[in-house]
């Protein structure tokens, strides 16, 4: 390998550049992980102290992160670490800036939280979670933070195996190992794509830093070669589907903060890369290369919907709902790579907008529900929705901040996840403009999947929040539940807060992204300025969305009919027994199940599940009714793949004899054969 | 800019148009509730009796569950204030809202379904066999009903390159009469979504409590007095928004378009009211001809109303037209 041309080592000079905090606090989280060493077995060092610390780091980083996105700075910086000829390269553009921003933040709420969380019994011993975790958080940092072919692998390596660890904390459950070994199996399934990406990106030259590689110029069809390789490397990490079997295991094997940034922000280290490398490396993507992610966001999104609405399970469920938002956030990159492709750089700000925007709302909105199911699991010990129900009234708290994450989570005006699916519809409406036929015909008709999943989540939420939260509690045992700590609750709320924030203020939000797509397809959204409420993002149309005007009027009409009727009426209340049609001996029992709640949707796409039911007979002692949904990609391309492999692996492993003889003879024939190459040759 | 500049007689035209739906929805369902009787050959209601009802209902004492949440009891409000906020964005008779700056058309579309989740999950809140079965019927239809509304009003907007709803109205009113192969195929769409969103016949029936069948009413079973009279209040001005919907989309004409001044909202009225009273007997008519489907059925229902939606966006993008 040729030794690449070394810029001279700039020194950092002062804390005051971004780039230099960034660093600096990413080493912060790998100091406090270090630190857990020390006492690995104390909850209280490990476990609150250096999770506190954490958290303040990560706060930290969201404001450097955002302070150097508003500046649209872009540093870059050679560390004196590595192999020897090759060092890391760092750098930090508004990209990067806006993927930290939103790490940092996510990880002040998840980290907090995790203070109040973490505790004897979890498994791995408090300090070494500690290590795990905030080496996960640092690794992450990195990735963001490359400028190297090299040192992005290494940092995506090292999330990996945090990440792994991280998972099978419990590691003394069999299924948790299970899960832990298909999650590592793809996660190098994708990074093996990437490496051969970036071999494909390089071009000839043999120089893996970013900068070579957006100098080099690549044949159209090696461009094409290695977007579709960053693609399915990326998407095995996003959990795109046909390469989403490890989400649904993994996230759910997870201590729930680990799952909330597992969701929220590592599956975003992925669409940070299919940006870097679509609109960073390559540079100028062909229009019909967005047709890939587009398509494969359609399908994950639609799939991940329907999945989620028949689970029972509720960090499958979330994990699932996870699929679907990675499938809409694709979307709108697909659909930024057509317009961009194109040439129509305003409404590949837009689509580009949509999809930043939802790549911020699901990191706050996902952890927040996944962090209020660590609060459900710590209380009840239950994660199957079979046996929960009623705690709302137990656990007030957690239940009002988890009701936020899945109303935003359903989309719904004016939280934020409504923003970002109105900005993708816009962008759908400009879809016919594209000067390709065919193509023109077809994207519109996305839109259309994009609504069914968006309105499928929904159905999603109310089962989600309804099973859980409301009606009678379905075990005796919810009764002895009780609500989350100080520092939890400390955790949800802000999440909630964040969650609110980029729900009311989309115009500052979108003010803040602007650099990122001047970057990327050098256009922005504009600022009608109109006025600082009203996000009207294409001129000359009248399209406007003012979500802080609408709370507004919504809130007052409310108190206003809240006011009226108790003037001209009166407030008397009385309690009394719920109707049982004068039958008597209501129980809980007779409520909706997970399973009956998601019975619509199992019938109405039967074609996507495989469905083994267990019936019982008429003169069955014990009567025994069972049903379980298995994903037909699993049973119809995995299952057989895996066979595949062991066959193969059976044959090869006829060659091991465990006799050292047998290998003494090996080595001989080799030689033999070697040196009667070496004779004719 | 025009959007958001402060106009007086515009915030007029607004309050008067949120007042104007507050006062006639009730109306609306009682004549439908009439022409059907007629058509049944029965003698018919009156037509003030939803009047009476939600009077009668606001003087009682409420009576909440034992397990009811306070989500029981605020969702009444909200429900009913998402539908109040949904009709001060429907251009019922002038189409300059200054609303309609913050809330397009797809923001309408989550106004519905936010009053959606949260009567499915006051539904679930007590606890019975009848809440959880009628919210997870209501969620069903929702999910189908809500993409299907979405496409239809989209297929308007590529019309007129706008997603706010009065824009729209205007657009279509002010076009010299061309007719639009796609608002046809869309207009049935939306016929389907307003019957299955307004728990209308074939998919639901307002006058039963069978549980076999019932779905918007088996949510409500468990809400009484002044909860019960913002619920049905607010469900008919589901109906009314429904209806006024249609007419901006597929009816434009008549609206008071442009600034307005008084005389034009007074020409809007009686125009308005025609449509109203035509709409609401074609509705009975519709009911009454019509079998009241499995609720297993309503799915292949709701899935032809969003096939012809996305078929109405098909014919668009090809035809342009």
């Amino acid at each position: 390998m040729a030794s690449p041309a070394l810029s001279p080592v700039p020194v950092i000079s002062s804390l005051s550049s971004p780039l230099a905090a960034c660093l600096a606090l990413l080493a912060g989280w790998i100091l406090v992980g270090a630190a857990g060493l020390i006492r690995p077995q104390s909850v209280r060092f490990g476990g609150r102290t250096l999770f506190c610390c954490g958290a303040l780091l990560g706060l930290a980083l969201a404001l450097v992160a955002a302070a150097s996105l508003a500046g649209g700075i872009t540093e870059r910086l050679v560390l004196p670490v590595g192999l020897p000829d090759l060092p890391f390269h760092v750098r930090l553009d508004p990209l990067a800036s806006a993927f930290l921003a939103l790490l940092g933040a996510t990880a002040a709420g998840v980290s907090i939280f995790g203070a109040g969380y973490f505790r004897e019994g979890e498994g791995t011993a408090p300090g070494l979670l500690s290590l795990q975790y905030h080496w996960f958080l640092a690794s992450m940092g990195f990735v963001l933070l490359a400028d190297d072919a090299y040192g992005f692998m290494v940092a995506w390596e090292a999330m990996a195996i945090c990440s792994y660890f991280l998972v099978t904390t419990q590691h003394r459950i069999a299924e948790i190992r299970r899960a832990g070994f298909l999650y590592l199996l793809i996660a190098h399934l994708g990074a093996t794509a990437l490496l051969l990406a970036f071999g494909v990106l390089q071009g000839g030259k043999w120089l893996f830093t970013f900068d070579a590689m957006r100098a080099a110029h690549l044949a159209p069809s090696a461009a094409a070669v290695a977007f579709l390789l960053a693609l399915a490397g990326f998407g095995a990490k996003a959990g795109l589907v046909p390469l989403h079997v490890w989400l649904p295991e993994a996230h759910p094997a997870a201590p729930s903060p680990v799952s909330a940034l597992m969701s929220g922000v590592m599956l975003k280290t992925a669409v940070y890369g299919t940006l870097r490398v679509t609109f960073d490396l390559i540079g100028a993507p062909l229009w019909w290369w967005g047709l890939a992610p587009l398509a494969a966001g359609l399908l994950s999104a639609l799939y991940g919907a329907v999945f989620a609405s028949v689970q029972t399970d509720m960090k499958r469920l979330l994990a699932y709902s996870s699929i679907e938002n990675l499938g809409l956030i694709f979307t709108g990159l697909g659909l930024a790579i057509v317009f961009d492709g194109a040439h129509m750089p305003a409404l590949a700000a837009l689509a580009l907008t949509a999809t930043l925007y939802h790549c911020l709302n699901h990191a706050l909105m996902k952890s927040l529900a996944f962090l209020g199911t660590g609060s459900v699991l710590h209380a009840t010990g239950e994660r199957n929705l079979g046996r929960l129900g009623g705690l709302i009234h137990r656990m007030p708290w957690v239940a009002a901040l988890t009701l936020v994450a899945a109303l935003a989570l359903a989309g719904l005006p004016p939280l934020n996840g409504f923003v970002s699916e109105w900005l993708l519809l816009q962008s759908f409406l400009f879809a016919d403009q594209i000067p390709h036929a065919f193509v023109n015909l077809l994207i519109p008709m996305g839109a259309a999947l994009v609504a069914l999943a968006g309105a499928l989540a929904g159905y999603v939420m109310v089962k989600f929040f309804g099973v859980i939260f409301l009606g009678q509690p379905r075990e005796s045992s919810l009764a002895r539940a009780h609500d989350c700590g100080a520092l939890e609750r400390i955790g949800l709320a802000s999440l909630a807060l964040g969650c609110l924030a980029l729900g009311l203020a989309p115009v500052e939000v979108i003010g803040a992204l602007t650099g990122v797509t001047r970057e990327l397809v050098g256009a922005t959204v504009p600022h009608s300025g109109a006025a600082w409420w009203l996000l009207a993002p294409v001129p000359g149309r009248a399209i406007s969305y003012g979500p802080l005007v609408l709370l507004a009027t919504g809130a007052g009409v409310v108190v206003l009919t809240m006011l009226l009727v108790r003037l001209l009426y009166h407030r008397r209340v009385r309690r009394s027994v719920a109707w049982d049609c004068g039958f008597g001996g209501l129980n809980a029992r007779m409520q909706d199940t997970a399973e009956g709640f998601g019975q619509p949707i199992r019938n109405i796409f039967q074609s996507f599940f495989h469905i083994e039911r267990e019936l019982p007979t008429p003169f069955d002692r014990a009567p025994r009714y069972s049903i379980a949904i298995v994903d037909r990609i699993w049973r119809g391309a995995y299952q057989p793949l895996g066979s595949l492999v062991q066959r193969l692996a059976d044959a090869v492993a006829i060659l091991q004899q465990g006799r050292i003889s047998v290998y003494l003879l090996y080595s001989f024939a080799t030689l033999v054969v070697l040196l009667a190459l070496a004779l004719i040759v | 800019m025009s959007l958001v500049a402060f106009k007086p007689l515009e915030l007029l035209t607004q309050l008067i148009e949120i007042l104007v739906a507050l006062a006639v929805a009730p109306l609306l369902t009682g004549w439908v509730n009439q022409c059907r009787a007629w058509l049944a050959n029965r003698r018919a209601p009156s037509l003030w009796l939803p009047y009476d009802n939600i009077r009668k209902l606001f003087e009682k004492e409420a009576v909440l569950a034992a397990g009811a949440s306070p989500l029981f009891r605020v969702a009444p409000y909200i429900v009913f204030a998402t539908m109040v906020l949904a009709a001060g964005i429907i251009p019922s008779m002038g189409t300059r809202l200054p609303l309609v700056a913050a809330a397009d058309a797809i923001a309408l579309v989550g106004l519905f379904a936010t009053a959606r989740v949260f009567l499915s999950l006051a539904a679930m809140d007590v606890g019975t066999a009848f809440g959880t079965l009628g919210a997870r019927r209501e969620m069903m239809v929702g999910f189908l009903a809500e993409p299907a509304l979405l496409m239809v009003i989209f297929v308007a907007s590529l019309i007129s390159a706008t997603t706010a709803l009065p824009a729209i109205a205007e657009h279509l009113a002010t076009q010299s009469l061309g007719l639009y192969p796609s608002l046809a195929f869309t207009a049935v769409a939306f016929t389907l979504v307003l019957l299955a969103e307004n728990a209308r016949i074939p998919v639901d029936n307002p006058a039963t409590h069978l549980e076999l069948t019932m779905i918007h009413e088996a949510m409500l079973l468990e809400y009484s007095a002044r909860h019960l009279a913002l619920m049905e209040w607010a469900s008919h001005l589901r109906l009314f928004n429904y209806a006024c919907i249609g007419f901006a989309l597929f009816i434009p004409w008549g609206v008071a378009t442009g600034t307005v001044g008084p005389l034009a909202l007074a020409f809007a009225v009686p125009v308005l009211a025609a449509k109203l009273v035509l709409a609401g007997a074609g509705l009975a008519l519709i009911e009454t001809v019509s079998a009241k489907l499995r609720v297993m059925r309503a799915p292949e229902f709701l899935a032809t109303a969003f096939l012809f939606a996305v078929l109405g966006l098909l014919v668009h993008v090809l035809l342009r037209a």
